[in-house]
Protein backbone atom coordinates (compact mmCIF):
# COMPACT_ATOMS: atom_id res chain seq x y z
CA UNK A 1 0.00 0.00 0.00
CA UNK A 2 1.55 2.92 -1.17
CA UNK A 3 0.22 6.43 -0.56
CA UNK A 4 1.58 8.94 -2.91
CA UNK A 5 0.97 13.16 -2.72
CA UNK A 6 0.93 14.76 -5.87
CA UNK A 7 1.78 18.31 -5.93
CA UNK A 8 0.61 20.26 -8.89
CA UNK A 9 0.45 23.75 -10.38
CA UNK A 10 -2.15 25.68 -11.64
CA UNK A 11 -0.16 27.29 -14.55
CA UNK A 12 -1.21 29.99 -17.38
CA UNK A 13 -2.30 28.67 -20.92
CA UNK A 14 0.38 30.19 -22.95
CA UNK A 15 0.36 28.86 -26.30
CA UNK A 16 -1.05 31.94 -27.52
CA UNK A 17 -0.47 35.00 -26.64
CA UNK A 18 0.24 36.17 -23.13
CA UNK A 19 -0.07 39.68 -21.81
CA UNK A 20 1.35 41.48 -18.83
CA UNK A 21 -0.58 43.36 -16.00
CA UNK A 22 0.45 46.92 -15.81
CA UNK A 23 2.71 46.45 -13.30
CA UNK A 24 4.38 44.08 -15.33
CA UNK A 25 4.51 41.55 -12.30
CA UNK A 26 2.15 39.12 -13.71
CA UNK A 27 0.86 37.63 -16.58
CA UNK A 28 -2.60 39.30 -16.98
CA UNK A 29 -5.27 36.57 -15.75
CA UNK A 30 -8.40 38.37 -17.86
CA UNK A 31 -6.78 37.66 -21.11
CA UNK A 32 -5.22 33.76 -20.93
CA UNK A 33 -7.02 29.78 -19.50
CA UNK A 34 -5.15 28.32 -17.06
CA UNK A 35 -3.88 24.93 -17.49
CA UNK A 36 -1.58 22.31 -15.58
CA UNK A 37 1.89 21.81 -16.61
CA UNK A 38 2.40 18.44 -18.76
CA UNK A 39 4.30 17.07 -16.19
CA UNK A 40 1.89 17.77 -13.91
CA UNK A 41 -0.60 15.87 -15.58
CA UNK A 42 1.72 13.06 -16.17
CA UNK A 43 2.83 13.05 -12.22
CA UNK A 44 -1.04 12.64 -11.74
CA UNK A 45 -1.49 10.03 -13.69
CA UNK A 46 1.72 8.17 -12.69
CA UNK A 47 0.46 8.57 -8.69
CA UNK A 48 -2.90 7.59 -10.13
CA UNK A 49 -1.59 4.21 -11.35
CA UNK A 50 0.71 3.59 -8.16
CA UNK A 51 -2.29 3.91 -5.80
CA UNK A 52 -4.10 1.88 -8.08
CA UNK A 53 -1.71 -1.28 -8.32
CA UNK A 54 -0.56 -1.07 -4.83
CA UNK A 55 -4.28 -0.76 -3.50
CA UNK A 56 -3.02 2.54 -2.07
CA UNK A 57 -4.34 6.65 -2.06
CA UNK A 58 -3.10 9.19 -4.31
CA UNK A 59 -3.42 12.77 -2.75
CA UNK A 60 -3.57 16.27 -4.74
CA UNK A 61 -2.15 18.94 -2.99
CA UNK A 62 -1.84 23.01 -4.68
CA UNK A 63 -0.16 25.47 -3.02
CA UNK A 64 -1.75 29.02 -5.08
CA UNK A 65 -5.05 30.79 -5.19
CA UNK A 66 -8.40 29.20 -4.59
CA UNK A 67 -8.85 29.20 -7.97
CA UNK A 68 -6.49 26.51 -7.91
CA UNK A 69 -8.96 24.16 -7.04
CA UNK A 70 -10.05 23.33 -10.63
CA UNK A 71 -6.82 21.73 -10.92
CA UNK A 72 -7.28 19.81 -7.81
CA UNK A 73 -10.76 18.73 -8.81
CA UNK A 74 -8.75 17.30 -12.19
CA UNK A 75 -6.78 15.78 -10.16
CA UNK A 76 -9.83 14.12 -8.41
CA UNK A 77 -11.52 13.22 -11.51
CA UNK A 78 -8.12 11.21 -12.87
CA UNK A 79 -7.94 9.23 -9.70
CA UNK A 80 -6.56 10.90 -6.72
CA UNK A 81 -8.97 10.53 -3.29
CA UNK A 82 -8.25 13.68 -1.60
CA UNK A 83 -6.97 17.14 -2.56
CA UNK A 84 -5.53 19.87 -0.65
CA UNK A 85 -5.15 23.19 -1.47
CA UNK A 86 -2.45 25.32 0.54
CA UNK A 87 -3.72 29.29 -0.45
CA UNK A 88 -0.54 31.56 -1.04
CA UNK A 89 -0.55 34.74 -3.16
CA UNK A 90 2.14 33.10 -5.38
CA UNK A 91 3.42 36.45 -6.65
CA UNK A 92 4.70 36.47 -3.22
CA UNK A 93 6.34 32.96 -3.14
CA UNK A 94 9.13 31.35 -4.84
CA UNK A 95 10.35 27.96 -5.35
CA UNK A 96 12.33 28.12 -0.99
CA UNK A 97 8.49 29.03 0.11
CA UNK A 98 6.96 26.64 -2.25
CA UNK A 99 8.70 23.90 -1.05
CA UNK A 100 8.58 25.12 2.52
CA UNK A 101 4.76 25.21 2.26
CA UNK A 102 4.49 21.71 1.20
CA UNK A 103 7.02 20.51 4.05
CA UNK A 104 5.57 22.25 6.44
CA UNK A 105 2.14 20.21 5.51
CA UNK A 106 3.61 16.69 4.60
CA UNK A 107 5.14 17.37 8.78
CA UNK A 108 1.52 18.44 9.87
CA UNK A 109 -0.10 14.94 8.57
CA UNK A 110 2.56 12.80 9.51
CA UNK A 111 2.42 14.54 13.00
CA UNK A 112 -1.50 13.58 12.92
CA UNK A 113 -0.13 9.48 11.71
CA UNK A 114 -0.83 10.26 7.82
CA UNK A 115 2.39 9.41 5.94
CA UNK A 116 3.34 9.63 2.60
CA UNK A 117 5.44 7.09 1.44
CA UNK A 118 5.84 8.84 -2.15
CA UNK A 119 5.81 12.92 -2.92
CA UNK A 120 5.88 13.58 -6.68
CA UNK A 121 6.46 16.89 -8.29
CA UNK A 122 6.54 17.99 -11.71
CA UNK A 123 10.18 18.73 -12.51
CA UNK A 124 9.37 22.38 -13.49
CA UNK A 125 6.53 24.36 -13.87
CA UNK A 126 5.57 25.64 -17.39
CA UNK A 127 5.36 29.06 -16.10
CA UNK A 128 8.28 29.94 -13.62
CA UNK A 129 10.61 26.59 -14.84
CA UNK A 130 12.30 27.28 -11.72
CA UNK A 131 13.27 23.09 -11.48
CA UNK A 132 14.10 23.45 -7.47
CA UNK A 133 10.98 22.67 -5.45
CA UNK A 134 11.60 18.72 -5.41
CA UNK A 135 15.09 19.30 -4.14
CA UNK A 136 14.40 21.58 -1.62
CA UNK A 137 11.44 20.06 -0.89
CA UNK A 138 13.74 16.29 -0.24
CA UNK A 139 15.63 18.24 2.08
CA UNK A 140 13.89 19.73 4.13
CA UNK A 141 12.30 16.58 4.44
CA UNK A 142 14.97 14.43 4.94
CA UNK A 143 14.27 12.14 1.73
CA UNK A 144 15.85 11.35 -1.43
CA UNK A 145 15.17 12.31 -4.63
CA UNK A 146 15.25 12.54 -8.64
CA UNK A 147 14.56 14.53 -11.35
CA UNK A 148 13.74 13.96 -14.94
CA UNK A 149 12.07 10.98 -14.35
CA UNK A 150 9.40 9.67 -16.79
CA UNK A 151 8.01 6.05 -15.27
CA UNK A 152 8.02 5.27 -11.37
CA UNK A 153 7.50 1.64 -10.01
CA UNK A 154 7.33 0.43 -6.55
CA UNK A 155 9.31 -2.44 -6.01
CA UNK A 156 8.81 -2.97 -1.90
CA UNK A 157 10.17 -0.81 -0.15
CA UNK A 158 11.81 1.63 -2.74
CA UNK A 159 11.06 3.30 -5.96
CA UNK A 160 12.20 2.17 -9.22
CA UNK A 161 12.61 5.48 -11.28
CA UNK A 162 13.80 5.56 -14.77
CA UNK A 163 14.18 8.76 -16.79
CA UNK A 164 15.41 9.02 -20.40
CA UNK A 165 18.72 11.03 -21.03
CA UNK A 166 20.95 11.45 -23.87
CA UNK A 167 22.79 8.30 -23.78
CA UNK A 168 20.01 5.62 -22.52
CA UNK A 169 17.35 4.80 -19.91
CA UNK A 170 19.08 5.80 -16.40
CA UNK A 171 17.93 4.27 -13.64
CA UNK A 172 17.88 4.94 -9.98
CA UNK A 173 16.30 2.67 -6.94
CA UNK A 174 15.37 5.09 -3.94
CA UNK A 175 14.39 4.26 -0.42
CA UNK A 176 11.10 4.97 0.84
CA UNK A 177 9.77 7.73 1.66
CA UNK A 178 11.02 9.67 -1.32
CA UNK A 179 10.04 12.55 -3.34
CA UNK A 180 10.42 12.30 -7.48
CA UNK A 181 10.05 14.98 -10.05
CA UNK A 182 8.39 13.80 -13.03
CA UNK A 183 9.00 14.58 -16.60
CA UNK A 184 6.60 14.22 -19.40
CA UNK A 185 7.17 11.57 -21.66
CA UNK A 186 6.66 8.04 -19.81
CA UNK A 187 2.78 7.64 -19.51
CA UNK A 188 -0.29 9.37 -21.24
CA UNK A 189 -2.74 10.83 -19.14
CA UNK A 190 -5.61 9.22 -19.26
CA UNK A 191 -9.04 10.81 -19.91
CA UNK A 192 -11.31 11.76 -16.70
CA UNK A 193 -13.96 9.33 -16.70
CA UNK A 194 -17.42 9.93 -15.83
CA UNK A 195 -17.65 8.96 -12.19
CA UNK A 196 -14.36 10.58 -11.44
CA UNK A 197 -15.63 13.75 -12.49
CA UNK A 198 -18.74 12.95 -10.22
CA UNK A 199 -16.59 12.35 -7.74
CA UNK A 200 -14.63 15.45 -8.08
CA UNK A 201 -17.55 17.72 -8.42
CA UNK A 202 -18.92 16.28 -4.62
CA UNK A 203 -15.35 16.55 -3.21
CA UNK A 204 -14.47 18.53 -0.35
CA UNK A 205 -11.00 19.76 -1.13
CA UNK A 206 -9.06 20.53 2.34
CA UNK A 207 -8.39 24.11 2.08
CA UNK A 208 -5.35 25.96 4.82
CA UNK A 209 -3.39 29.31 4.42
CA UNK A 210 0.24 28.01 3.42
CA UNK A 211 1.96 27.55 6.57
CA UNK A 212 4.90 29.76 5.76
CA UNK A 213 6.01 33.32 5.38
CA UNK A 214 7.75 33.67 2.04
CA UNK A 215 11.18 35.17 1.24
CA UNK A 216 9.47 35.99 -1.91
CA UNK A 217 10.76 35.08 -5.57
CA UNK A 218 13.03 37.82 -6.29
CA UNK A 219 10.99 39.18 -9.23
CA UNK A 220 11.87 41.83 -10.70
CA UNK A 221 9.61 42.11 -13.38
CA UNK A 222 8.59 40.36 -16.58
CA UNK A 223 9.07 41.58 -20.08
CA UNK A 224 8.50 40.49 -23.54
CA UNK A 225 11.38 38.77 -25.07
CA UNK A 226 12.11 41.40 -28.55
CA UNK A 227 9.97 39.50 -31.35
CA UNK A 228 12.91 38.62 -34.31
CA UNK A 229 11.66 40.77 -37.10
CA UNK A 230 10.23 38.48 -40.00
CA UNK A 231 13.06 37.73 -42.73
CA UNK A 232 11.56 34.97 -44.42
CA UNK A 233 12.30 34.48 -47.81
CA UNK A 234 9.44 32.38 -49.68
CA UNK A 235 11.15 30.37 -51.98
CA UNK A 236 7.73 29.50 -53.57
CA UNK A 237 4.97 27.68 -53.77
CA UNK A 238 3.90 23.75 -53.93
CA UNK A 239 6.39 21.56 -55.47
CA UNK A 240 7.29 24.05 -58.13
CA UNK A 241 9.41 25.37 -55.57
CA UNK A 242 11.86 22.15 -54.76
CA UNK A 243 14.69 22.90 -56.98
CA UNK A 244 15.20 26.38 -54.92
CA UNK A 245 14.82 24.77 -51.65
CA UNK A 246 17.26 22.44 -52.72
CA UNK A 247 19.32 25.02 -53.66
CA UNK A 248 19.68 26.43 -50.41
CA UNK A 249 20.39 22.87 -49.02
CA UNK A 250 23.39 22.82 -51.08
CA UNK A 251 24.46 26.70 -50.53
CA UNK A 252 24.39 25.89 -46.59
CA UNK A 253 26.36 22.78 -47.41
CA UNK A 254 24.19 20.24 -45.44
CA UNK A 255 23.87 17.62 -48.04
CA UNK A 256 25.95 14.60 -48.17
CA UNK A 257 27.82 13.58 -50.64
CA UNK B 1 35.96 33.65 -7.81
CA UNK B 2 33.07 31.98 -10.47
CA UNK B 3 32.42 28.26 -10.19
CA UNK B 4 31.62 26.84 -13.25
CA UNK B 5 30.40 23.24 -13.62
CA UNK B 6 31.49 21.38 -16.86
CA UNK B 7 29.78 18.61 -19.08
CA UNK B 8 32.15 16.82 -20.61
CA UNK B 9 32.29 13.58 -22.63
CA UNK B 10 36.14 12.48 -22.93
CA UNK B 11 38.14 15.37 -24.11
CA UNK B 12 34.82 16.96 -25.63
CA UNK B 13 33.18 20.18 -23.74
CA UNK B 14 29.64 20.52 -24.41
CA UNK B 15 29.05 23.27 -26.18
CA UNK B 16 26.23 24.80 -23.34
CA UNK B 17 29.26 24.20 -20.96
CA UNK B 18 31.40 26.43 -23.35
CA UNK B 19 28.09 28.83 -23.30
CA UNK B 20 27.81 28.96 -19.40
CA UNK B 21 31.38 29.88 -19.45
CA UNK B 22 31.14 32.88 -21.54
CA UNK B 23 28.45 34.05 -19.56
CA UNK B 24 30.49 33.56 -16.43
CA UNK B 25 33.27 35.32 -18.09
CA UNK B 26 31.08 38.25 -18.97
CA UNK B 27 30.25 38.75 -14.99
CA UNK B 28 33.37 37.55 -13.57
CA UNK B 29 34.64 40.97 -16.07
CA UNK B 30 32.49 43.10 -14.27
CA UNK B 31 33.65 41.89 -10.85
CA UNK B 32 37.29 41.50 -11.75
CA UNK B 33 37.38 38.25 -10.50
CA UNK B 34 38.36 35.30 -11.90
CA UNK B 35 37.02 32.02 -13.20
CA UNK B 36 36.98 28.07 -11.79
CA UNK B 37 36.26 25.28 -13.47
CA UNK B 38 34.73 21.49 -12.15
CA UNK B 39 34.61 18.90 -13.57
CA UNK B 40 33.29 15.56 -12.28
CA UNK B 41 32.98 12.01 -11.90
CA UNK B 42 35.55 11.02 -15.05
CA UNK B 43 36.37 7.79 -13.53
CA UNK B 44 37.34 5.46 -10.84
CA UNK B 45 40.19 7.03 -9.55
CA UNK B 46 41.62 10.48 -9.95
CA UNK B 47 44.31 8.70 -11.92
CA UNK B 48 42.74 7.29 -14.46
CA UNK B 49 41.50 10.76 -16.04
CA UNK B 50 43.34 10.77 -18.91
CA UNK B 51 46.32 12.83 -19.06
CA UNK B 52 46.21 14.18 -22.33
CA UNK B 53 42.50 14.30 -22.37
CA UNK B 54 42.72 16.54 -19.03
CA UNK B 55 45.05 18.71 -20.80
CA UNK B 56 42.87 19.21 -23.57
CA UNK B 57 40.10 20.01 -21.59
CA UNK B 58 42.04 22.59 -19.72
CA UNK B 59 43.40 24.00 -22.57
CA UNK B 60 39.96 24.64 -23.73
CA UNK B 61 38.32 25.98 -20.66
CA UNK B 62 41.46 28.11 -20.53
CA UNK B 63 40.67 29.55 -24.22
CA UNK B 64 37.30 30.23 -22.41
CA UNK B 65 38.99 32.21 -19.37
CA UNK B 66 39.45 30.03 -16.32
CA UNK B 67 42.30 29.93 -14.28
CA UNK B 68 41.93 26.98 -11.79
CA UNK B 69 40.64 23.69 -13.06
CA UNK B 70 39.33 20.51 -10.88
CA UNK B 71 38.83 17.22 -11.81
CA UNK B 72 36.98 15.41 -9.34
CA UNK B 73 36.73 11.53 -9.50
CA UNK B 74 36.83 8.64 -7.03
CA UNK B 75 34.57 5.55 -6.66
CA UNK B 76 31.56 7.75 -5.09
CA UNK B 77 31.45 9.65 -7.93
CA UNK B 78 31.83 6.76 -10.94
CA UNK B 79 28.18 6.82 -11.21
CA UNK B 80 25.96 9.82 -11.42
CA UNK B 81 24.05 10.75 -8.30
CA UNK B 82 23.46 14.51 -7.97
CA UNK B 83 23.63 14.77 -4.31
CA UNK B 84 27.02 13.12 -4.32
CA UNK B 85 27.86 15.31 -7.29
CA UNK B 86 26.68 18.41 -5.57
CA UNK B 87 28.90 18.12 -2.70
CA UNK B 88 31.71 17.72 -4.73
CA UNK B 89 30.81 20.92 -6.50
CA UNK B 90 30.18 22.92 -3.37
CA UNK B 91 33.50 21.67 -1.62
CA UNK B 92 35.18 23.75 -4.91
CA UNK B 93 32.96 26.50 -4.29
CA UNK B 94 33.28 27.05 -0.88
CA UNK B 95 37.44 26.43 -0.96
CA UNK B 96 37.43 28.91 -4.08
CA UNK B 97 35.06 30.92 -2.06
CA UNK B 98 32.86 31.64 -4.83
CA UNK B 99 29.86 33.55 -4.35
CA UNK B 100 28.18 32.75 -7.83
CA UNK B 101 28.27 28.85 -9.04
CA UNK B 102 27.06 28.23 -12.48
CA UNK B 103 25.93 25.41 -14.98
CA UNK B 104 24.42 25.45 -17.90
CA UNK B 105 20.41 24.78 -18.09
CA UNK B 106 21.03 20.71 -18.86
CA UNK B 107 18.82 18.15 -17.30
CA UNK B 108 22.39 17.41 -15.45
CA UNK B 109 23.42 21.08 -15.10
CA UNK B 110 19.98 21.78 -13.45
CA UNK B 111 19.46 19.07 -11.39
CA UNK B 112 23.14 19.50 -9.66
CA UNK B 113 22.72 23.25 -9.45
CA UNK B 114 19.44 22.41 -7.64
CA UNK B 115 21.62 20.17 -4.63
CA UNK B 116 24.05 23.23 -4.90
CA UNK B 117 21.88 25.52 -4.05
CA UNK B 118 19.77 24.26 -0.88
CA UNK B 119 23.16 23.09 0.26
CA UNK B 120 24.86 26.46 -0.46
CA UNK B 121 21.52 28.24 1.20
CA UNK B 122 21.68 30.05 -1.93
CA UNK B 123 18.62 31.59 -4.17
CA UNK B 124 19.01 29.58 -7.60
CA UNK B 125 18.04 31.20 -10.63
CA UNK B 126 17.11 28.74 -13.63
CA UNK B 127 17.47 29.51 -17.42
CA UNK B 128 19.46 33.15 -17.17
CA UNK B 129 20.37 34.64 -20.36
CA UNK B 130 21.98 37.76 -19.44
CA UNK B 131 23.37 39.63 -16.31
CA UNK B 132 21.35 42.91 -15.66
CA UNK B 133 23.28 44.85 -12.91
CA UNK B 134 25.96 43.29 -10.52
CA UNK B 135 25.11 44.74 -7.32
CA UNK B 136 22.48 43.50 -6.27
CA UNK B 137 22.83 40.72 -8.73
CA UNK B 138 19.77 40.95 -10.92
CA UNK B 139 19.67 38.35 -13.88
CA UNK B 140 17.14 38.37 -16.78
CA UNK B 141 15.73 34.01 -17.53
CA UNK B 142 13.13 32.86 -19.93
CA UNK B 143 10.10 31.93 -18.66
CA UNK B 144 6.60 30.63 -19.58
CA UNK B 145 8.50 28.58 -22.15
CA UNK B 146 10.68 31.38 -23.74
CA UNK B 147 8.22 33.87 -24.70
CA UNK B 148 8.34 36.09 -21.17
CA UNK B 149 11.88 37.26 -19.43
CA UNK B 150 11.67 37.54 -15.95
CA UNK B 151 14.23 40.07 -14.47
CA UNK B 152 14.93 38.57 -11.41
CA UNK B 153 17.11 39.76 -7.98
CA UNK B 154 19.54 36.92 -6.76
CA UNK B 155 20.21 38.28 -3.35
CA UNK B 156 21.56 35.33 -1.32
CA UNK B 157 25.46 35.83 -0.71
CA UNK B 158 26.00 32.95 -2.55
CA UNK B 159 23.88 33.01 -6.59
CA UNK B 160 23.09 29.84 -8.39
CA UNK B 161 22.66 30.07 -11.70
CA UNK B 162 21.78 28.22 -14.71
CA UNK B 163 22.40 29.57 -18.24
CA UNK B 164 19.50 28.59 -20.94
CA UNK B 165 20.52 26.56 -23.48
CA UNK B 166 21.91 28.63 -26.81
CA UNK B 167 20.88 32.00 -25.30
CA UNK B 168 24.30 32.74 -24.81
CA UNK B 169 26.85 32.53 -27.81
CA UNK B 170 30.31 30.21 -26.62
CA UNK B 171 33.00 32.31 -27.84
CA UNK B 172 37.28 32.41 -26.67
CA UNK B 173 38.10 34.95 -24.43
CA UNK B 174 39.72 37.18 -26.68
CA UNK B 175 43.45 38.45 -25.18
CA UNK B 176 43.45 40.73 -22.41
CA UNK B 177 39.69 40.70 -22.17
CA UNK B 178 40.52 40.52 -18.14
CA UNK B 179 43.61 40.46 -16.22
CA UNK B 180 43.33 36.30 -15.26
CA UNK B 181 41.35 35.26 -18.33
CA UNK B 182 43.09 33.89 -21.32
CA UNK B 183 46.55 32.29 -19.44
CA UNK B 184 47.64 29.59 -21.29
CA UNK B 185 47.86 26.82 -18.35
CA UNK B 186 45.35 27.04 -15.65
CA UNK B 187 46.66 25.56 -12.27
CA UNK B 188 44.98 22.20 -12.48
CA UNK B 189 43.82 19.92 -9.19
CA UNK B 190 42.77 16.19 -9.07
CA UNK B 191 40.89 15.82 -6.15
CA UNK B 192 39.28 12.63 -5.23
CA UNK B 193 35.78 13.11 -3.49
CA UNK B 194 34.42 10.82 -0.57
CA UNK B 195 30.85 11.02 -0.42
CA UNK B 196 28.59 11.12 2.40
CA UNK B 197 26.93 7.62 2.50
CA UNK B 198 23.69 9.49 2.86
CA UNK B 199 24.29 11.32 -0.63
CA UNK B 200 24.88 7.62 -2.23
CA UNK B 201 21.35 6.35 -1.75
CA UNK B 202 20.21 8.66 -5.05
CA UNK B 203 22.85 7.08 -7.35
CA UNK B 204 22.07 6.12 -10.32
CA UNK B 205 21.76 2.20 -10.66
CA UNK B 206 22.17 1.69 -14.05
CA UNK B 207 21.68 3.52 -17.64
CA UNK B 208 20.15 0.78 -20.37
CA UNK B 209 21.71 2.45 -23.89
CA UNK B 210 18.76 2.17 -26.19
CA UNK B 211 18.72 3.40 -29.20
CA UNK B 212 14.91 4.04 -29.29
CA UNK B 213 15.46 6.07 -26.58
CA UNK B 214 18.86 8.14 -28.18
CA UNK B 215 18.23 11.75 -27.52
CA UNK B 216 21.78 12.48 -28.71
CA UNK B 217 21.15 11.84 -31.70
CA UNK B 218 18.67 14.25 -32.13
CA UNK B 219 20.16 17.12 -30.14
CA UNK B 220 23.56 16.72 -31.98
CA UNK B 221 22.33 16.11 -35.67
CA UNK B 222 23.58 18.63 -38.02
CA UNK B 223 20.46 18.11 -40.31
CA UNK B 224 17.00 17.89 -38.25
CA UNK B 225 13.70 17.35 -40.70
CA UNK B 226 11.20 18.34 -38.25
CA UNK B 227 7.08 17.19 -38.47
CA UNK B 228 4.06 18.48 -36.74
CA UNK B 229 0.24 17.68 -36.61
CA UNK B 230 0.34 18.58 -40.55
CA UNK B 231 1.66 15.18 -41.50
CA UNK B 232 -2.01 13.80 -40.85
CA UNK B 233 -1.19 10.29 -38.79
CA UNK B 234 1.00 8.14 -37.68
CA UNK B 235 1.00 5.73 -41.12
CA UNK B 236 2.10 9.37 -43.10
CA UNK B 237 5.64 9.71 -42.29
CA UNK B 238 7.21 7.78 -45.43
CA UNK B 239 8.09 11.16 -47.31
CA UNK B 240 9.56 12.93 -44.05
CA UNK B 241 11.48 9.61 -43.47
CA UNK B 242 13.15 9.91 -46.90
CA UNK B 243 14.03 13.65 -46.56
CA UNK B 244 15.57 12.32 -42.84
CA UNK B 245 17.28 9.86 -44.59
CA UNK B 246 18.45 11.69 -48.25
CA UNK B 247 20.37 14.39 -45.96
CA UNK B 248 21.88 12.29 -43.13
CA UNK B 249 19.60 13.51 -40.33
CA UNK B 250 17.69 13.11 -37.72
CA UNK B 251 13.78 13.24 -37.16
CA UNK B 252 12.44 15.81 -34.59
CA UNK B 253 8.67 15.83 -34.13
CA UNK B 254 6.08 18.36 -32.62
CA UNK B 255 4.41 17.85 -29.04
CA UNK B 256 1.02 17.13 -30.84
CA UNK B 257 2.63 14.85 -32.74
CA UNK B 258 3.98 12.36 -29.63
CA UNK B 259 0.90 13.26 -27.58
CA UNK B 260 -1.51 11.79 -30.44
CA UNK B 261 1.31 8.75 -30.44
CA UNK B 262 1.92 9.24 -34.20
CA UNK B 263 6.34 8.90 -32.46
CA UNK B 264 7.53 8.16 -29.62
CA UNK B 265 8.54 11.40 -27.17
CA UNK B 266 11.90 11.02 -27.22
CA UNK B 267 11.87 12.82 -30.71
CA UNK B 268 10.04 15.90 -29.69
CA UNK B 269 11.50 19.09 -30.08
CA UNK B 270 10.72 22.12 -27.37
CA UNK B 271 10.07 22.98 -23.96
CA UNK B 272 9.37 19.99 -22.78
CA UNK B 273 11.44 17.92 -25.40
CA UNK B 274 14.94 18.28 -26.49
CA UNK B 275 16.47 21.48 -27.47
CA UNK B 276 18.27 21.34 -30.85
CA UNK B 277 20.55 23.42 -32.75
CA UNK B 278 21.83 22.06 -35.74
CA UNK B 279 22.68 23.66 -39.23
CA UNK B 280 19.43 23.41 -41.11
CA UNK B 281 16.27 22.37 -39.66
CA UNK B 282 13.57 21.69 -41.78
CA UNK B 283 9.78 22.14 -40.19
CA UNK B 284 7.12 20.62 -41.75
CA UNK B 285 3.53 20.96 -40.86
CA UNK B 286 4.31 22.88 -38.25
CA UNK B 287 2.32 25.93 -36.71
CA UNK B 288 5.76 27.18 -34.65
CA UNK B 289 3.79 27.58 -31.20
CA UNK B 290 6.15 29.34 -28.72
CA UNK B 291 6.77 26.31 -26.96
CA UNK B 292 8.17 24.27 -30.01
CA UNK B 293 10.40 27.79 -30.83
CA UNK B 294 12.04 26.92 -27.63
CA UNK B 295 13.64 24.01 -28.85
CA UNK B 296 14.88 25.13 -32.17
CA UNK B 297 15.26 28.64 -32.65
CA UNK B 298 18.76 28.45 -32.26
CA UNK B 299 18.73 26.26 -35.53
CA UNK B 300 21.16 27.96 -37.60
CA UNK B 301 19.00 28.04 -40.62
CA UNK B 302 15.15 27.31 -40.60
CA UNK B 303 13.17 26.35 -43.22
CA UNK B 304 9.42 25.94 -42.97
CA UNK B 305 7.23 24.37 -45.01
CA UNK B 306 3.76 24.82 -44.51
CA UNK B 307 0.27 25.96 -46.06
CA UNK B 308 -0.16 28.46 -44.06
CA UNK B 309 1.77 31.09 -45.02
CA UNK B 310 1.08 33.31 -42.22
CA UNK B 311 2.08 30.54 -39.03
CA UNK B 312 4.37 31.31 -36.92
CA UNK B 313 7.12 28.84 -38.08
CA UNK B 314 7.17 29.81 -41.27
CA UNK B 315 7.49 33.74 -40.02
CA UNK B 316 10.13 32.67 -37.29
CA UNK B 317 12.05 31.03 -40.83
CA UNK B 318 14.84 32.18 -42.97
CA UNK B 319 13.16 29.67 -45.98
CA UNK B 320 9.52 28.96 -46.76
CA UNK B 321 7.64 26.71 -49.62
CA UNK B 322 4.18 27.34 -49.24
CA UNK B 323 1.75 24.22 -49.69
CA UNK B 324 0.97 20.98 -49.05
CA UNK B 325 3.84 18.87 -47.37
CA UNK B 326 2.87 15.94 -48.80
CA UNK B 327 3.50 16.91 -52.57
CA UNK B 328 6.47 19.33 -52.14
CA UNK B 329 8.60 16.85 -49.63
CA UNK B 330 8.42 14.12 -52.37
CA UNK B 331 9.15 16.77 -55.33
CA UNK B 332 12.24 17.66 -52.89
CA UNK B 333 13.32 13.82 -52.10
CA UNK B 334 13.11 13.63 -56.17
CA UNK B 335 15.47 16.65 -56.92
CA UNK B 336 18.21 15.34 -53.88
CA UNK B 337 18.00 11.97 -55.90
CA UNK B 338 18.20 13.50 -59.29
CA UNK B 339 21.33 15.61 -58.46
CA UNK B 340 23.15 13.47 -56.66
CA UNK B 341 22.85 10.91 -59.32
C1 LIG C 1 3.37 23.39 -21.03
C2 LIG C 1 3.42 23.14 -22.51
C3 LIG C 1 4.57 22.59 -23.04
C4 LIG C 1 4.64 22.32 -24.41
N1 LIG C 1 5.79 21.79 -24.91
C5 LIG C 1 5.89 21.59 -26.24
C6 LIG C 1 7.09 21.05 -26.82
O1 LIG C 1 8.05 20.72 -26.14
N2 LIG C 1 7.13 20.89 -28.16
C7 LIG C 1 6.09 21.23 -28.98
O2 LIG C 1 6.21 21.06 -30.21
N3 LIG C 1 4.95 21.71 -28.46
C8 LIG C 1 4.82 21.90 -27.12
N4 LIG C 1 3.65 22.36 -26.62
C9 LIG C 1 2.48 22.42 -27.51
C10 LIG C 1 2.41 23.63 -28.41
O3 LIG C 1 1.76 24.67 -27.70
C11 LIG C 1 1.61 23.32 -29.68
O4 LIG C 1 0.35 22.83 -29.34
C12 LIG C 1 2.27 22.30 -30.61
O5 LIG C 1 3.63 22.59 -30.82
C13 LIG C 1 1.56 22.30 -31.94
O6 LIG C 1 2.03 21.24 -32.74
P1 LIG C 1 1.91 21.30 -34.32
O7 LIG C 1 2.57 22.52 -34.80
O8 LIG C 1 2.41 20.00 -34.86
O9 LIG C 1 0.34 21.31 -34.57
P2 LIG C 1 -0.65 22.48 -35.02
O10 LIG C 1 -0.52 23.66 -34.13
O11 LIG C 1 -1.95 21.83 -35.18
O12 LIG C 1 -0.07 22.93 -36.42
C14 LIG C 1 -0.12 22.17 -37.58
C15 LIG C 1 0.50 23.00 -38.70
O13 LIG C 1 0.54 22.22 -39.88
C16 LIG C 1 0.12 22.97 -40.99
N5 LIG C 1 -0.43 22.02 -41.95
C17 LIG C 1 -1.56 21.28 -41.83
N6 LIG C 1 -1.69 20.45 -42.88
C18 LIG C 1 -0.61 20.66 -43.68
C19 LIG C 1 -0.16 20.10 -44.90
N7 LIG C 1 -0.84 19.12 -45.55
N8 LIG C 1 0.98 20.57 -45.43
C20 LIG C 1 1.68 21.55 -44.81
N9 LIG C 1 1.31 22.11 -43.66
C21 LIG C 1 0.18 21.66 -43.09
C22 LIG C 1 -0.88 23.95 -40.44
O14 LIG C 1 -0.96 25.09 -41.25
C23 LIG C 1 -0.28 24.26 -39.06
O15 LIG C 1 0.62 25.34 -39.14
C24 LIG C 1 3.55 22.62 -25.26
C25 LIG C 1 2.41 23.20 -24.72
C26 LIG C 1 2.34 23.46 -23.36
C27 LIG C 1 1.10 24.09 -22.81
Amino acid sequence: MTNVLVCIKRVPETSSEVRLTDDSMDIDAGYVGYTLSSHDECAIELASQIAEETKGTATALSVGSPDAAEQLRGAVALGCRGAILLEAELGQFGPVDIAAAIAAEVARRSDDGEEFDLILVGNDAADTGDFQVGVRLAYLLGRPVAMGISTVEIDGDRVMARGVAGAGTEIYSLPLPAVVAIQEGGVDPRYPSIPGRMRAKRMKIEQRPADVTPSGSGRVRLRRSAPKPSEVQILGEGPDAAAALVDVMYEIGVVPR
Amino acid sequence: MITVLAEVDGADVAETSLEALTFARTLAGGRGTSLGVVVIGIGETTDEIDDSAADSLARTFADYGATRVRFIGGPDVAAYCAAAYAAALVDAARQWQSDVVIASGTPRGTEMLAHAAVRLDAVMAANAVETLSDDPLVVSRQVMGGSILEDMRVDSPVAVLTVAGHAVEAAPAERGESSDSGRAAPEIERVEHRADPADLVMAMQRLEPTEQADTAALTGARVVVGAGRGVGGADEFDDVLELVDLLGGALGVSRVVTNLGWRPHHEQVGQTGSRISPDLYVACGISGAIQHLAGCSSARTIVAINSDADAPMVTNAQYAVIGDLHEIIPAVNEELRRRRG
